[in-house]
């Protein structure tokens, strides 16, 4: 289906980055289900790529507060990618994640997503300029570390 | 200097075997799921849908889009999803080779409008392998006595051909009369069936 063909690849990109590679497949499946449940309510089908987006950042929220609540935290970051990164890659997304919020989501939705500005300025509910401020100084801020 | 972009940009997508194990947990976990395949067959590429009642739907390579058809008239929650028509796709392989005389697929009518239609329908899903009724035969048994241009209709709309095996009903005169997959493939199926012999019709042409 559309909803999976499409844009499958894109959220889970997403994912890898926001939940790392061991539990963004689980985070995939359960945003597609809850897509798929909510599917035929979806009157404005022009976004799915947004509105699946959004689905997915929330599946990212439970999933670190569920992170929280384990008793026995891992050790180890959760890897970035689902090949074996390099360390240099390994830095990079450790860098990601430690860019302050707004700047890391831009800088995701920029680059992972290959999203527009304008997608990213209303995913995250300000506006395309603000998006590009945010990408611009994330991406500064990364070239300093890596 | 390194591509801090390209590397951000890295690419990839969904682990293999990701889209297989989301279809298995929608069919399961998510209501009015339809689930579908290609099946080869000597009749070209079947389409081949499944809702978890039985079959919804069979289509002929080039008869419509059904995953659209499906979407427009069912439901948009479409997986393709070949392990849940694994069963099907047994069935119809072991009757194109003539090991199978009779499907055991319970089938899902929610495409089927009308009740003469289901009845037509009905009274064609006991034709029996190898055997024809006319048109006015099949009518009769949907309770309409003369309604076998409606019947031809009714048999023109089914949603599962092949497995309601609307093929093996014909002209009273001999003659193959329609069908939506083309008269080619109805005639093929009656001579798997052997109700056409290598010359061609039990008697008169089709009309």
């Amino acid at each position: 289906m559309e909803l999976i063909e499409e844009h499958g690849d894109l959220v889970y990109r997403y994912l890898r980055v926001a939940v790392g590679a061991d539990d963004a497949e689980d985070c995939l499946q359960e945003t597609l289900l809850s897509a798929l449940r909510a599917y035929p309510r979806l009157t404005d089908d022009r976004n799915l790529r947004g509105w699946l987006l959004t689905i997915a950042k929330r599946k990212v929220h439970d999933e670190h507060r569920a992170r929280r609540r384990r008793p026995t935290p891992s050790e180890r970051l959760p890897e970035a990618a689902s090949d074996p990164p390099t360390e240099a890659e390994d830095g990079l997304w450790r860098a990601v994640r430690e860019l302050p919020p707004k700047q890391r989501e831009a800088v995701v939705y920029r680059f992972v997503c290959d999203l527009p500005h304008r997608e990213i300025g209303e995913l995250m509910g300000s506006t395309e300029s603000a998006a590009r401020r945010n990408v611009h100084e994330g991406l500064r801020a990364l070239r300093e570390v890596w | 200097m390194r591509d801090l972009e390209r590397t951000l940009r890295g690419g990839g997508g969904m682990p293999p075997g990701a889209v297989e194990r989301l279809a298995d947990r929608a069919w399961d976990e998510v209501d009015g799921v339809v689930a579908y395949a290609g099946v080869d067959s000597p009749l070209g590429r079947l389409v081949v849908a499944a809702t978890r009642r039985g079959i919804v739907r069979l289509a002929y390579p080039g008869e419509v889009d059904v995953v659209e058809e499906l979407a427009d008239r069912l439901t948009p929650r479409i997986l393709e999803a070949p392990a849940k028509l694994d069963e099907a796709r047994r069935e119809l392989e072991d009757y194109f080779e003539g090991r199978r005389d009779a499907f055991d697929l319970s089938l899902d009518l929610s495409l089927v409008r009308g009740e003469f239609t289901r009845k037509v329908l009905r009274a064609t899903s006991r034709i029996p392998f190898g055997r024809t009724l006319t048109y006015t035969q099949v009518a009769l048994k949907a309770g309409s006595p003369r309604g076998s241009r409606a019947a031809g209709n009714a048999l023109g709309s089914n949603p599962i051909p092949i497995v309601v095996p609307c093929h093996r009903v014909i002209h009273a005169s001999g003659g193959l009369g329609g069908y939506t997959g083309g008269l080619d493939r109805k005639e093929f199926l009656l001579r798997l069936e052997g109700v056409l012999g290598e010359r061609g019709y039990p008697s008169g042409r089709p009309t």
